[in-house]
């Protein structure tokens, strides 16, 4: 296998062709520009279709249409993009057609700043569009993960015919790293029309209706019970998580994509110092890897500390939800396209580790 | 001869129809289809041109023509 | 010539529309499906409907359809027709849909000369949401949002769309017929046919604007819809050609 020194954005890109997507629209936003103008160029040689569109809301529009047809089709964008496009991954997940949508992060809300930061993870996880509907979000630390999770994020929205969302900060977008690309699959066009679409079709003959607009409120029940059976196979099947130095750890980071590796260096260090310190690494953010939380016992773990590049923590929740309050929870956190160092991870755990003490003496 | 026909179950009763036949052809009839509507019905001893006013206009595509 | 006779098209399902009796969207519908059956297209159409009264023609083609969210047809049939060359790709959009919150897409589409037919239904007024003003409202027209009729000192003047459109480099064919009498549906379909032709012919991109009637909204009978759309809609609307030439490349 040949390894290739690759920028994050441009390696997401390649890999998404790879997987199969034969069809990209998207608008230009920092800090992802370098995904559609590597696809430009490059989906053409594959027979695919490029489209810079108009607007967010075209250009995940367009990505709506593409898949009806049985295309795998991409969009990307950051997190003032990714409200625009809501309307449609609200679309996508209703009328159950297969996409990826990748976010590169940057701070917000608003415009923000464009720097690198984890601010869309409420957005994310809960809530990308009206409607109640769920994605796969994949949370690469690395360039190496942002291949391989992109085309993991393609095979799952192949799968289950729904969106699924790569969500990046800008640092995994624009660091260069090697990388070991996979093989290009071959493409064939998936049947489609989805499965909702399918039993409304009134003829129930020889053609599709793709929709997401139901006319009857017991279709809408049939399908939302589907969907929601779905999420409940993800949270058994698809959870990813990364363990590190968790045999014996009394105090633990929570902590994703950037964050992880910040925090990784940072454990290494206190190891050094005798520090018995663990790294939860949440790589699916839904569903939420709350098993290796559920998991932790509160005789042995102090507590956890929440890292996050967003202020205030968003992933908290989710961590707080998973232990039940049966241990601390404390959060580490930095404002968007201010990076946390490893000294700074290391300074707050020191900093909760005294407070500690402190509170048993 | 042409004889113009009328898909009773998909006549909305509209009457578009009625004051684009030359001859009086069409007329609102007194039996009421599936939805409610009083569809139209060829009148006896009317006779059909052929000259396809009616099915041009009608906008459910509810007239059907021989020639 | 013999005078042909009539079947009810098979792209049409076997089934009463939706739409409201005397209502011009079911002529739109059916002279659509007309023109596919003649020219044998039925089994390589995508139509793409949009939201709002044209969403109820989901009940009433036999053919593939994407419905799109509110004014986003023109980017839904680009991605189909990026996707899929070879499938007959056209949109059905009301004046809401199209001249107001789908107005950035509608331009854009025409602007990059998708091959694609775009089918404008123009009936001056939100027909689904019980109507209100629509960007083709008419001066003094009134809606449910303006009881007192349109003042365009408050909102404007109607939107005309087949003259926007055609200020474009790139469109192939931009025209506007009316649905208010036998001889003009001819003369609709008549433009639709060549509308389609040129898709076939990979031209470029159509833009048919239909002028419709909504007697529930205007408070009017069917056959009173259809006089009013000659003494007002017709008469801001003109019908005509805008642009019926090889697009200069």
């Amino acid at each position: 296998m040949e390894k290739l020194f690759m920028k994050g954005n441009e390696a997401i890109a390649e890999a998404a062709v790879r997987a199969g997507c034969r069809f990209f629209a998207g608008y230009p936003i920092t800090p992802q520009n370098e995904i559609p103008e590597y696809l430009s160029r490059r989906l053409p040689e594959v027979g695919g279709a490029f489209v810079q569109a108009e607007s967010e809301i075209s250009a995940i529009n367009m990505v709506y249409g593409s898949a009806a047809t049985g295309t795998l089709a991409m969009t990307s964008s950051s997190g003032p993009g990714i409200s625009l496009k809501s309307e449609g991954i609200s679309s996508l997940a209703g009328a159950q057609l297969p996409a990826v949508i990748v976010n590169v992060m940057r701070d917000g809300p608003g415009t923000g700043a464009i720097q690198a930061a984890q601010a869309d993870y409420l957005q994310a996880t809960r809530a990308s569009g009206h409607g109640g509907f769920r994605m796969i979000v994949f949370a690469p630390a690395s360039v190496q993960e942002a291949v391989d999770l992109t085309v993991k994020a393609f095979e799952c929205a192949a799968r289950d015919s729904n969106p699924s969302l790569v969500l990046l900060d800008g640092c995994i977008g624009a660091m260069m790293e090697p990388v070991i690309l996979p093989p290009l699959k071959k493409t064939e066009r998936l049947r489609y029309a989805g499965a909702g679409a399918k039993c409304l079709n009134p003829s129930g003959k020889d053609v599709m209706v793709v929709t997401s607009t139901l006319v009857r409120p017991d279709f809408q029940e049939v399908l939302n019970k589907q969907a929601a059976e779905m999420y409940d196979r993800w949270g058994r099947e698809d959870v990813m998580a990364e363990e590190y130095q968790m045999e014996d750890a009394e105090y633990v980071v929570a902590a994703y994509g950037t964050s992880a590796r910040t925090a990784k260096t940072a454990i290494r260090e206190l190891r050094n110092e005798g520090v018995r310190v663990g790294l939860i690494r949440p790589i699916t953010l839904y569903p939420f890897p709350s098993g290796a939380f559920a998991r932790l016992d509160p005789h042995k773990v102090k507590f956890i500390m929440n890292t996050e590049m967003s202020i205030p923590a968003q992933m908290i929740d989710d961590v707080r939800l998973a232990v039940s309050n049966r241990i601390r929870v404390e959060t580490c956190c930095c404002s968007g396209g201010i990076m946390m160092t490893n000294e700074d991870v290391s300074e707050a755990l020191k900093n909760l580790l005294s407070q500690c003490k402190e509170g048993v003496e | 001869m042409p004889v113009i026909s009328v898909l009773k179950e998909c006549c909305k009763s509209c009457q578009l129809c009625v004051p684009v036949c030359k001859q009086g052809v069409l007329a609102v009839g007194a039996e009421t289809n599936a939805k409610g509507y009083n569809a139209v019905v060829p009148q006896e001893g009317k006779k059909c041109v052929g000259c396809r006013a009616c099915v041009t206009i009608c906008p459910e595509a509810a007239l059907e023509l021989e020639v | 010539m013999m005078a042909a006779g009539y079947k009810r098209p098979e792209s049409l399902q076997k089934r009463i529309t939706g739409y409201c009796p005397g209502c011009m969207h079911g002529q739109v519908n059916k002279l659509i499906a007309e023109l596919l059956d003649e020219f044998g297209l039925r089994e390589k159409t995508i139509g793409v409907l949009p939201i709002g009264c044209g969403t109820l023609s989901m009940m009433n083609f036999n053919f593939d359809l994407v419905i799109a969210t509110h004014g986003r047809a023109p980017a839904v049939a680009t991605g189909v027709k990026r996707s899929a060359p070879d499938r007959f790709v056209f949109t059905y959009q009301g004046d809401g849909d199209l001249a107001a919150i789908g107005l950035s897409e509608i331009m854009h589409c025409a602007n990059r000369g998708e091959n694609v037919t775009v089918i404008f239904v123009n009936n001056s007024i939100y027909g689904m949401t019980g109507g209100q003003l629509a960007p083709t409202t008419l001066v003094g027209q009134k809606s449910t949002t303006t009881v007192q009729g349109r003042n365009p000192k408050e909102v404007g003047y109607p939107m005309k769309m087949c003259e926007l459109i055609s200020q474009l480099q790139a469109p192939r064919y931009v025209v506007r017929r009316a649905l208010d009498s036998v001889p003009n549906v001819i003369q609709a379909k008549q433009a639709l046919k060549k509308a389609f032709q040129n898709q076939l012919d990979g031209k470029g991109f159509s833009f048919v604007e239909l002028l419709s009637n909504c007697p529930t909204n205007w408070g009017l009978s069917q056959s009173e819809s259809l006089e009013w759309m000659r003494a007002n809609t017709m008469k801001y609307f003109p019908i005509g050609d805008f642009r019926n030439e090889e697009a200069a490349l």
